[in-house]
C-alpha cells in the first residue's frame, strides 16, 4: 500500500502545472473562477490551446492522436486542471462519441470525425433521452426507418447539453419494434443542418438555457451515418455510458468549490467574527471535507484497479452517488454563506465585459446559481435512483 | 386545547385561498418581475381591498387582526400561491413598527397603508449578514431635523415602495442595541439613490445609498437610540410571517410532487410505486407537519414574554430551514429533469422557499441562537 504519486507521476503532474502556468489564459480561468458565463468561442479557445499540445484527446490512444494517458495520468490531469479554473473539455465529441467510433465505427467514420473533434470542426451533442424516457434509456421512441440510402428519422430528444453549439448529434434511435426493447436500437450520427432538424433551448430554473429540446421531422440521413450494425445501438450506447462515467466522481470540482467555500466563509462578516471561524458553519465545512478526502480515495482505488487493467464496474455508480451528494452539499453551503446577498439576480452580471457589476460580493449571485444549476448533477448521467439500483442489483445481488 | 381557527380567521383564510387560487397565475407573477415595481398592481389593490392588509394590524391601530395566527394564516396562504406583494414589508415591518413606536400623528398613516400604501424596510446593511444590531449608517442631528448617511442592503419591494422605515445609529458601538434609531424616509429624498434588480424567488429588491439626506424631526420613530426592542418584536413577527410563507410553499410543493409520482412512468409503471420513493416522500411529508407544529407554536407565542417568544423564533426559523431544503431538494430530485425547468410551476416555487433561509437569519444562525437563549 502506497498511497503517493510515483516519481514519473510527479514528473508528470508538474508538467501539467507548469503547462497550466503558461497557457492557460488569465480571461477564462477568471471567468471560470467567477462563475460566470462561458461562450462557445471561450470552449473553442481552451480546446485549440489543449490540442496544439496534444492534451484534448485525454481518453484517446496515440494512434489516434491522443494523450495515451493512463487512468492516473488522466485523474492527474483532471485534478490540476480543474484546481487552475480551467473549463471543463466539452465531453460529447471527445469522452463520449470518440471512443465509440474507435471501436465500433468505420475506418472512413474514423478517418472522417475523430481528427474533425481533435481540430474543433465538429461540436457534436449527444441525443439519449427523450421526453418521458430520462433514466430508462430503452424505451427510446425517435425513429428512423430506411427508405434507400437514406433513414428518415422523425421524433424528439431532449437535455440536449449546449446544443445550442452543436452542428452534429449522435442518436439513439428505433430502426426495429421487434423482440426486446434494447434489441431495435441503433446509433446513428446526424447532420444538424439537414432540413427537419429544430433546436429549441429550455431554460432551466437558474434561468441558464444549457439544454434544449431538439425536434427531428423526416431527416433525411445517409446509411453510411449508421455507427456498427443496425439494431445493436444498445451495445454501444452502454459503451459510451461507461465512458462518460468516468471522472464521475468529481474530486477535482469537489476540491476546487471546497477552496471557495473556504475562500468565501473567511470573507463573510458574522457578528463580531468570521463565518469561518462559526463553529457551527466550520462543523458543516469539516464534515463535507472529512467525507471528500475518503471520496477521493476510493475514486483513487477504482482508477488504480482501472490503471492494472480492471473494467469499472458498478464502482462507478458509487462514486456518482457520493461524488454527486458531496458536490452538492458543497454548494449548498456556499450558497448558505452567501448571506443576505444569495437573493439578488442580476442575469447581466455573468457575462463578460457587462457594465452591470455584481450586487454585494461578486461571488454570492454565482453561489446561488450554482446551486440550483448542480441540482442536475443527482439526475442526469443516470439519477442516483438509478445508481443505487444498479448498486444493490450488481454488487449486493439484491 | 383547540387547533382550529376561529370562524372570522377561518373566513379570511377561505376567502384569500380562492381568491388567491383564481388570481395567482405564472403569468401574472412572470408580469410582476419584470415591471418596474416588481409586483402586480392588480393583485395588490385586490388583497387591500380583501382586508388582507388590515388584518395584519390590531384593532386599535385600525385594523382587526394583528395577532401571530393572522399572521400565520395570511402568509401560508401567500406562500401557498407562490405570491411575491410588500405585504410583508408593508404590514408587519414598516407598518408594524409604525403601530409600535409612531407617534398618533404618524400612526394616522396606517389607514392608508391598509388601504394599499405600500412602505418598506431598510435594516440589513453591507457585512450585517443576519446580526440584528449591526448598524453602521449613522443619523445625526442638524438644526431641527436628521442627517442620515449610510447603506442599506437588499431592501424589498424597494422599486414599488414610496417610503422606507430606516433604521440608523444616532449614538453607541456598530453592534451595540442602544443608540438605534428608526426614521420615516420618503424614496425620492434629495441624497438617497437606490439601484434595483430582481432577486431569486421573484420581485425587485434594491440597494440603498444615503448620502447627507437630510429629514424633518418628525421623520424619527419612536424614541431616539431605543428602537432595538421594537425591531426585535418587528423581526419576530416577520419571522412567523415568512415561516408560514414556507410552510404554504411545501404543502403546494408536495401537491404538485405527489401529482408527479402518480402520473410519470418509468420503467413501466408509476414512479410512485418505486419504495424507495414512497419512503422519501412519506418523509417529506412528516417533515411538513413538523414546519407546520413549529409555525403553530410561534404563532401561538408571538405575544409571549420576549425571552419565550425569541425561543419559539429561532426554533420555527431553524426547523424551517432544515425542513425547506429537504422539500426543495427532494421535490426536484423526485420530479427530476423536469423539477430543473424554469416553465414548470416547481421551480419559481422551490427557489422562493429556499430563499426564505436567506431572511432573517438561516437554521444555524438560529441554532446557535436558540442554544444561547435558553442558556441565558
Amino acid at each position: 500500500m502506497d498511497l503517493n504519486y510515483t516519481d514519473e507521476q510527479k514528473a508528470f503532474r508538474d508538467d501539467v502545472r507548469a503547462f497550466l502556468e503558461a497557457k492557460l489564459p488569465k480571461r477564462l480561468s477568471d471567468k471560470v473562477a467567477g462563475g460566470k458565463r462561458l461562450t462557445k468561442a471561450d470552449y473553442e479557445e481552451w480546446h485549440a490551446i489543449l490540442n496544439e499540445k496534444g492534451w484534448l484527446g485525454v481518453t484517446w490512444p496515440k494512434e489516434h492522436g491522443g494523450t495515451g494517458w493512463d487512468a492516473v495520468e488522466r485523474h492527474i490531469f483532471e485534478e490540476e486542471t480543474t484546481a487552475a479554473h480551467a473549463p471543463r473539455i466539452v465531453p460529447f465529441g471527445l469522452n463520449m462519441l470518440g471512443p465509440v467510433l474507435m471501436k465500433f465505427g468505420s475506418d472512413a467514420q474514423k478517418a472522417h470525425y475523430l481528427p474533425r473533434i481533435l481540430n474543433g470542426d465538429d461540436w457534436w451533442c449527444q441525443g439519449y433521452s427523450e421526453p418521458g424516457a430520462g433514466s430508462d434509456l430503452a424505451s427510446v421512441k425517435t425513429t428512423a426507418v430506411r427508405d434507400g440510402d437514406h433513414y428518415i428519422v422523425n421524433g424528439q430528444k431532449t437535455w440536449t447539453t449546449l446544443g445550442q453549439h452543436a452542428n452534429m448529434i449522435f442518436c439513439l434511435v428505433r430502426t426495429s419494434k421487434e423482440g426486446k426493447r434494447q434489441e431495435g436500437i441503433s446509433f446513428l450520427l446526424i447532420d444538424m443542418d439537414i432540413p427537419g432538424v429544430e433546436v429549441r433551448p429550455i431554460v432551466l430554473l437558474d434561468g441558464e438555457a444549457e439544454v434544449n429540446e431538439v425536434w427531428f421531422n423526416d431527416v433525411k440521413v445517409p446509411v453510411e451515418n449508421l455507427v456498427g450494425e443496425e439494431n445493436k445501438g444498445w451495445t454501444y450506447a452502454k459503451y459510451l455510458l461507461t465512458h462518460e462515467r468516468t471522472n464521475i466522481a468529481g474530486v477535482g470540482f469537489a476540491n476546487a468549490g471546497l477552496a471557495a467555500l473556504k475562500r468565501i466563509a473567511g470573507l463573510e462578516n458574522d457578528g463580531d467574527r468570521k463565518l469561518i471561524d462559526n463553529p457551527f458553519f466550520a462543523a458543516k465545512i469539516a464534515q463535507v471535507e472529512i467525507d471528500l478526502m475518503a471520496m477521493a480515495t476510493t475514486n483513487l482505488r477504482t482508477i488504480a484497479a482501472a490503471a492494472a487493467g480492471q473494467a469499472p464496474g458498478a464502482e462507478s455508480s458509487m462514486l456518482k452517488v457520493k461524488g454527486t451528494l458531496i458536490r452538492q452539499e458543497i454548494n449548498a453551503l456556499t450558497r448558505q454563506a452567501a448571506g443576505p446577498y444569495a437573493m439578488p439576480f442580476v442575469s447581466e452580471a455573468l457575462d463578460e465585459g457587462s457594465n452591470e457589476g455584481p450586487v454585494g460580493p461578486d461571488y454570492a449571485m454565482p453561489a446561488t446559481q450554482a446551486y440550483f444549476n448542480n441540482r442536475k448533477l443527482s439526475i442526469y448521467g443516470g439519477s442516483n435512483e438509478v445508481q443505487r439500483q444498479i448498486v444493490s442489483k450488481m454488487i449486493l445481488e439484491l | 386545547m383547540n387547533f382550529t381557527l376561529t370562524e372570522e380567521r377561518q373566513m379570511l383564510q377561505d376567502g384569500l385561498r380562492r381568491y388567491l387560487r383564481d388570481t395567482v397565475t405564472p403569468d401574472l407573477l412572470e408580469d410582476a418581475t419584470e415591471s418596474a415595481s416588481g409586483h402586480s398592481e392588480t393583485l395588490w389593490q385586490g388583497l387591500a381591498e380583501m382586508g388582507v392588509i388590515g388584518a395584519l394590524f390590531s384593532e386599535e391601530d385600525g385594523g382587526f387582526g394583528g395577532a401571530g395566527f393572522d399572521i400565520a394564516l395570511t402568509f401560508e396562504e401567500m406562500g401557498r400561491a407562490g405570491a411575491f406583494e410588500p405585504l410583508l414589508e408593508t404590514g408587519i415591518l414598516a407598518g408594524g413598527l409604525i403601530a409600535a413606536l409612531g407617534s398618533d400623528e404618524q400612526k394616522a398613516r396606517i389607514e392608508a397603508i391598509i388601504g394599499g400604501d405600500i412602505l418598506t424596510y431598510a435594516h440589513a446593511e453591507p457585512g450585517s449578514r443576519y446580526d440584528l444590531s449591526r448598524v453602521t449608517t449613522r443619523a445625526a442631528k442638524s438644526g431641527e431635523g436628521w442627517t442620515l448617511t449610510g447603506l442599506k442592503s437588499v431592501v424589498p419591494h424597494a422599486p414599488a415602495a414610496t417610503h422606507a422605515v430606516v433604521s440608523a445609529r444616532t449614538s453607541g458601538a456598530v453592534a451595540d442595541r442602544d443608540g438605534l434609531s428608526l426614521f420615516l424616509v420618503p424614496l425620492d429624498v434629495t441624497g438617497l439613490s437606490a439601484r434595483d434588480y430582481t432577486v431569486n424567488g421573484g420581485g425587485r429588491a434594491a440597494e440603498l445609498s444615503l448620502v447627507d439626506v437630510d429629514l424633518p424631526a418628525d421623520a424619527l420613530i419612536g424614541p431616539e437610540g431605543g428602537a432595538f426592542d421594537a425591531i426585535e418584536t418587528a423581526h419576530a413577527r416577520a419571522t412567523c410571517a415568512v415561516c408560514a410563507e414556507a410552510l404554504g410553499l411545501m404543502e403546494s410543493i408536495r401537491a404538485l410532487t405527489t401529482e408527479y409520482l402518480q402520473t410519470r412512468k418509468q420503467f413501466g409503471q408509476p414512479i410512485g410505486k418505486f419504495q424507495a420513493l414512497q419512503h422519501r416522500m412519506a418523509d417529506v411529508l412528516i417533515e411538513i407537519e413538523q414546519a407546520r407544529s413549529a409555525v403553530i407554536n410561534l404563532a401561538g407565542h408571538l405575544e409571549a414574554d420576549r425571552t419565550i417568544r425569541e425561543r419559539h423564533v429561532s426554533a420555527a426559523k431553524n426547523l424551517i430551514g432544515r425542513v425547506g431544503k429537504l422539500v426543495v431538494e427532494e421535490s426536484i430530485q423526485m420530479h427530476g429533469g423536469i423539477g430543473m425547468t424554469r416553465e414548470y410551476a416547481l421551480a419559481h416555487l422551490a427557489k422562493r422557499l429556499m430563499m426564505i433561509d436567506h431572511r432573517f437569519g438561516d437554521a444555524d444562525y438560529h441554532l446557535e441562537r436558540f442554544i444561547r437563549l435558553a442558556a441565558a
